[in-house]
């Protein structure tokens, strides 16, 4: 268990900088989630933290201590890594077993460690299989198990569930943040899907492009986005974007306009802040996404009620929010 | 699953394996049923007629201190090979594995040894050897060893395991590092993580993923230093001196070519092939069985 700092993480691959200078202060048992599209530097952070990197500028410090310098073995933290990275030709017990008798922990605690472990991710009855042996759930929980039995100052995850299937991703997100709390183990965790972020997320950093748009409890961010990136990458489905010049009464600096569309409703003439025509819309049963075509072209989406009629194609439509609901961005994406 | 290819009707199948039937026949069949046929009998000593002798030949190869040498010969010629061959290789292997920059051109050196056919490797390390114009063994006279692989036997060993293991270093190499390569990085990284440094990591993870690559060139490594190195002793020491490099395919050779005993020397070729035989059932049936994971 530790504090974990970042201050001010560069990283360049030759000529190419990949991440611009990353700082946050994280506490210690605290669930930190990066997240954002593909290819915007998440892994590199991690791995950075890990060891497997080498920092280009700025600091990491574990528990207090400077670790750039620092091997990854002598960091003492945990990985899971997307494809699991399992020993193949190890068992399971074996598996969880390595880094404890690397450690030269004796025996017979390496056996009470590892079946407490594995107690706790029902692996019991396959302690003595291969790896290619057990199914991708399976597999996802020994890796798991590898990295808590060695009790280490922090686990990275990087983007561990994004080989499992839906229905088993959302079981194993429920699992992953049990174990933390459990643990009370720093976790940093790396994930491209923002409803795994907003969901497991003590805070997290929204990152764009290597520059940490945003760090933030989740609702926080939801509530109230700093970059219009941002904006557009957490909630689904995702903010509509509007000139702002389309919009009377705007400030003079805003450049751009976003309105999620939970907070958008189809109205009377009278009330109509935009108008459009309806292409199509999803029910899904307790809610609706109603998806508009606008005068210039331009995609909206309401979302609504279940209960609530739903307009016909073509048919043409008012919209209506509340405009302190609405964010305003310039021309940099920097809310106003 | 594994996809089968499934044909209709005979006349095809057969077709397509009719030239490889051909070439085995031809080339392995009838010399190695004509060896068998031959070490049945005793040529006369002018070579005109042969005498049945059953396996008389057999009885006295057997009992012969001089074809025993030989096998002990061959033990330690074969092991030693296949040692520094594939020791080297894997460790030319494992660094060009971390190496990103400038691998292609280490790589195609490393191959290079392989294009030279045997008798030419060993006439280029004879020359580097020759006891009276070989850069080194002139170089090992300056620090005040006098080689002489001409007259001593050891020294005659270590040169044709030298010349026999370099050129089968490449081939060695291009295995072991396409079994390196084949290695997730995250397993690697993942054992890192866990705590293993560079030498724990290589035995305890890299070299049991490697296995079934080890495995394979080991057998492959064996049949070559039983055969297909008659080329370098040949040209180096023809099996001198006082048959300390004569292996039992240059007693073959030797026996039935120098010597003229056509029978022992077919005998011979029969025991040999029996031994390969042995080797490799024995290789897939015991080390097979521990190598896949
Ligand atoms: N070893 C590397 N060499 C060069 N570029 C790299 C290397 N690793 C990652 N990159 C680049 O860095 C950027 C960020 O990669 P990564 O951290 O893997 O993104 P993410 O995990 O967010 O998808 C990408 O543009 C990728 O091409
Ligand atoms: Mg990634």
């Amino acid at each position: 268990m530790a504090t974990i700092t970042l201050d001010n993480i560069k990283k360049s691959f030759g000529k190419t900088d990949v991440i611009h200078g990353v700082s946050i202060d994280i506490e210690d048992g605290e669930f930190i989630v990066i997240v954002g599209p593909s290819g915007c530097g998440k892994s590199t952070l991690l791995r950075m933290v890990a060891g497997l990197e080498t920092i280009t500028g700025g600091e990491v410090q574990i528990g207090g201590t400077r670790v750039n310098e620092t091997e990854p073995m002598d960091r003492d933290i945990a990985m899971v890594f997307q494809n699991y990275a399992l020993y193949p030709h190890m068992s399971v017990f074996d598996n969880m077993a390595y880094g404890l008798k690397i450690a030269k922990t004796p025996k017979s605690e390496i056996a009470e460690r590892v079946a407490v472990a594995a107690k706790m991710l029902q692996l019991e009855p396959y302690l003595t299989r291969r790896p290619r042996e057990l199914s991708g759930g399976q597999r996802q929980r020994v890796a798991m198990g590898r990295a808590i039995v060695r009790k280490p100052k922090a686990f990275l995850f990087d983007e561990p569930l994004s080989n499992l299937d839906a229905k088993l991703r959302v079981q194993m997100r429920l699992e992953i943040k049990a174990l933390q709390r459990e643990l009370g183990i720093t976790a940093l965790y790396v994930t491209h899907d923002q409803v795994e972020a907003m969901t497991l997320a003590d805070r997290m950093i929204v990152m764009n492009a290597g520059v940490a748009d945003q760090i933030g409890a989740p609702l926080e961010v939801y509530a109230n986005p700093l970059t219009e990136f941002v904006a557009g990458f957490i909630g689904s489905p995702a903010t509509n974007f509007l000139p702002a010049a389309a919009l009377p009464g705007t400030p003079a600096s805003a450049a751009r306009v976003g309105i999620r569309p939970e907070h958008a409703w189809l109205s009377t003439e009278g009330e109509a802040r935009l108008t459009g025509t309806a292409v199509y819309s999803e029910a899904l049963g307790a809610e609706t996404l109603v998806h508009l075509r606008l005068p210039d072209g331009e995609m909206f989406t309401i979302r609504q009620d279940g209960a609530r009629a739903q307009p016909a194609e073509h048919q043409t439509c008012h919209v209506a929010w509340d405009t302190d609901q609405q964010m305003e961005f310039d021309e940099a994406g920097r809310r106003i | 699953m594994e996809k089968r290819v499934t044909f209709k009707g005979w006349l095809l199948p057969m077709l397509l394996l009719l030239p490889q039937v051909i070439i085995t026949a031809v080339f392995f069949f009838y010399p190695a049923g004509q060896a068998v046929w031959q070490s049945l009998f005793i040529p006369d000593p002018f070579g005109l007629k042969s005498q049945f002798v059953g396996l008389g030949n057999f009885e006295f190869l057997l009992n012969d201190p001089f074809y025993r040498a030989s096998f002990l010969t061959t033990a330690i010629f074969s092991t030693l090979v296949t040692l520094v061959s594939m020791g080297v290789a894997l460790f030319l292997a494992v660094l060009a594995d971390r190496l990103i920059k400038g691998s292609g051109a280490y790589r195609t050196l490393l191959i290079w040894p392989y294009a030279v056919a045997p008798a030419v490797a060993g006439v280029l390390w004879l020359f580097m050897f020759n006891t009276r114009v070989g850069v080194v063994s002139w170089y090992l006279g300056l620090l005040g060893y006098d080689w002489n692989h001409v007259l001593n036997g050891n020294e005659a060993m270590g040169l044709v395991v030298v010349a026999s293991a370099w050129g089968r270093i490449s081939y060695n190499f291009l295995f072991f590092l396409a079994g390196l390569q084949a290695i997730p990085r995250s397993v690697i990284e993942a054992a890192a993580i866990d705590g293993a440094r560079f030498w724990t990591r290589f035995r305890t993870i890299v070299f049991p993923l490697l296995s079934p690559t080890t495995f394979f060139l080991l057998v492959v490594n064996i049949v070559y230093a039983f055969f297909e190195t008659f080329g370098v002793i040949h040209t180096i020491t023809s099996g001198g001196p006082q048959q300390s490099t004569t292996i039992l395919v240059y007693k073959v050779f030797s026996d039935g070519f120098v010597g003229q005993d056509l029978g022992s020397s077919a005998a011979q070729s029969v025991i040999l092939l029996f031994v390969v035989g042995l080797l490799t059932v024995v290789q897939f049936k015991y080390i097979e069985r521990r190598v896949h994971y």
